[in-house]
């Protein structure tokens, strides 16, 4: 079977600036596939030379097995969600879902009918006549959404789709947009800057950084197994080792490696061990309360600020530790996942 | 001074109405009294024996406006040529502003503006009278068509009835050449910043759902500029209706209105019929803009 979507040694160079620098990967039809990276690493790029909004300065971008390198956008098989909804103004909701169909040519109550359907399918039939200004963020987000699905595109792009909504709609339209994709059975190509959108939607993920990809792989192997210190912090908000703290904690030459605050206890410095485990003496420096945990951030003797994720329950032992106190870091040797590149990541 | 301060940030009115009210009664009393001073001349009429004022409210001076063909023949003349000058400036502008507003960069797009406002920092009469020997039987626009051999096109279309005559100097045609001239950045200028302010991501989104450019154009760039091209036509027209220097200096003898208020409250000292030929314009930019509004050019503002 041909990938919906592939990528062969892509680089795209702005001035001096290598937005994408010689990046290879597919996608599977069918696949809901999220491209993760701060801003300025490259998967917006990405997004926009799968749409031939920009085209590939060198390698080949393939759409179903096809090279389309130089085809424009209004003859690629595949439909945006603009990060900014870029609903059209001077349009009703219903010309703006039918705006697809009657650029190819479609006649006006064909159009008008399958525009209804997509409003319905997003349930915003009520608002056809509205303009977009009229409607909340939400609903705007709706109608882009509409609006891209109505062509059947092979691929749907979302640029940051849910950037601009609060809190509590953002994960109502997680959970709608996981199965809207799941009915159709549409290909996705959702770019985000927030790992837990990420990692909650995607069947797979690409995270990118200074224009390569760093790792590709399911959510629960990049969160278990973070190839990278970049992926490592990005991704899991991991603490980690570098060569030489890797060194100074094991008390010999030691890989680098990344530990996740989760699985970090804080102990004071007369506290029993359990077998097996690593620790490294610190300071506290700050703690965040967050509910069901806090967040202790304690600065290690050997340099860095390593943050450890303490449950309500074990805080118990920890009454009386203020900003200050020295205390023990400690974690089990087999829950430090070793890293491939000792680089610093961002 | 503090005491002051303090008195005007517990009063927002009190300061607006100081900040506002020195700019409108100069606006009010001055701009728009002297205005409206004019337009209550039309109401009066001329004696026609002792070619005394009558200062009696009268509707006998607009009665003579529209029953006089003279007169008739003045406002059509000066109406084709303001739609013509408004058409011809919307067609050169729109790939000029395109081009400015959503393709220049940097330089280029500096360069741009400053051609386009540069022509409106040198003198109007100085422009006009360099038209005119531009425009003359030996002016270099005659002699670029001599050298060409193309001296015959050039009479045919002088030749052409209504809009030819002896010279381009002193033709319609020639005169509508210097209008266009003259208002061209005046269409340009706020239909490139009406282009500028369409988002990139609306074009993108239209060929993103299969629209060729040319789709584009028209059914996004086009009603998303058409504000702008209201506005700058809004301009060109109503130059066109109320400047009498440009008809005196270039073209064909017949009167347009600005001239006809110029001579009626000058040497022909008939106030009230100036008066009355001055309130064309504004009813025709009424009705101008009324027609603009019934086909939606400002529903995307």
């Amino acid at each position: 079977m041909t990938a919906a979507i592939e990528f062969r040694g892509v680089s795209r160079v702005f001035g001096d600036v290598r937005a994408v620098d010689d990046v290879s990967f597919s996608v599977e039809a069918g696949e809901f596939f999220a491209m993760l990276g701060p801003s300025g690493s490259g998967k917006t790029t990405c997004l926009r030379l799968v749409a031939g909004f920009d085209l590939p300065g060198s390698g080949q971008v393939l759409l179903d097995g096809a090279d389309v390198s130089a085809v424009p956008p209004f003859e690629r098989n595949v439909n945006t969600v603009f990060q900014d909804y870029a609903l059209f103004p001077h349009m009703t909701v219903l010309e703006n879902v039918a705006y697809g169909p009657r650029v190819r040519g479609v006649s006006s109550p064909e159009r008008s009918r399958r525009a209804r359907e997509m409003l319905e399918l997003v349930q915003l039939a009520s608002q056809a006549e509205r303009r977009p200004a009229q409607l909340s963020g939400g609903q705007r987000q709706r109608v882009a959404l509409a609006r891209a699905l109505i062509n059947q595109p092979r691929v749907l792009l979302l640029d940051e789709p849910l950037g601009a909504l609060d809190l509590k709609l953002r994960e109502e339209m997680q959970i709608e947009l996981k199965s809207l994709q799941r009915r159709l059975g549409i290909t996705f190509v959702y770019v985000t800057h927030d790992q837990g959108e990420a990692l909650s939607m995607a069947d797979r993920v690409a995270v990118f950084n200074q224009g390569r990809i760093e790792q590709l792989a399911a959510p629960r192997e990049l969160y278990a197994r973070p190839e990278t210190a970049f992926v490592a912090r990005f991704v899991g908000s991991a603490n980690v080792a570098n060569a030489e703290l890797a060194t100074k904690i094991a008390g010999s030459a030691a890989q680098p490696f990344a530990i996740r605050a989760e699985n970090i206890a804080v102990l004071s410095e007369s506290a029993p061990l359990a077998a097996g485990s690593v620790t490294a003496p610190g300071a506290v420096v700050a703690v965040q309360f967050h509910g069901a945990a806090s967040r202790w951030q304690v600065k290690l003797d050997a340099g860095e600020v390593w943050s450890a994720l303490v449950t309500e329950e074990d805080a118990r032992a920890l009454s009386g530790f203020a900003v200050g106190t020295r205390v023990r870091l400690a974690w089990p040797h087999a829950a430090a996942v070793p890293l491939s590149s000792a680089s610093s990541g961002s | 001074m503090r005491a002051a301060s303090t008195f005007f940030y517990r009063r927002p009115y009190w300061y607006l109405a100081l900040l506002l009210l020195p700019p409108l009664l100069w606006f009010g009393t001055v701009y728009l009294g002297s205005l409206f001073a004019l337009l209550w001349q039309s109401f009066y009429r001329i004696d026609d024996f002792t070619a005394q004022i009558v200062r009696e409210p009268t509707l006998e001076t607009y009665k003579q406006l529209v029953t006089q063909p003279a007169n008739v023949d003045i406002v059509v003349r000066t109406l084709v040529m303001a739609l013509a000058v408004t058409a011809a400036c919307a067609v050169i502008a729109l790939p000029i502003a395109t081009y400015m507003a959503r393709y220049a960069r940097g330089r280029v797009k500096a360069l741009f503006y400053v051609g386009v406002m540069l022509p409106m920092w040198t003198s109007y009469l100085v422009k006009v009278y360099a038209w005119r020997l531009l425009l003359a039987k030996e002016g270099i626009i005659a002699w670029v068509f001599a050298k060409l051999g193309l001296m015959g096109v050039l009479d045919s279309i002088l030749a052409a009835p209504g809009i030819g005559g002896p010279s381009l100097s002193s033709s319609y045609l020639g005169m509508f050449l210097v209008f266009v001239y003259m208002w061209l950045p005046f269409m340009i200028l706020p239909m490139a910043a009406a282009l500028e302010r369409v988002p990139g991501s609306l074009i993108q989104a239209s060929a993103d759902l299969g629209a060729r450019p040319s789709q584009t154009f028209r059914n996004v760039v086009l009603p998303l500029a058409v504000p702008g091209i209201a506005a700058g036509s809004v301009f060109t027209f109503s130059l066109t209706l109320g400047d009498f220097i440009i008809p005196s200096v270039v073209g064909a003898p017949g009167y347009f209105i600005g001239m006809m208020v110029y001579v009626q409250q000058g040497t022909a000292g008939n106030v009230p019929l100036a008066a009355a030929f001055s309130v064309v314009p504004i009813v025709l930019i009424f009705v101008y803009l009324s027609i603009a509004k019934r086909f939606g050019a400002f529903d995307a503002l």
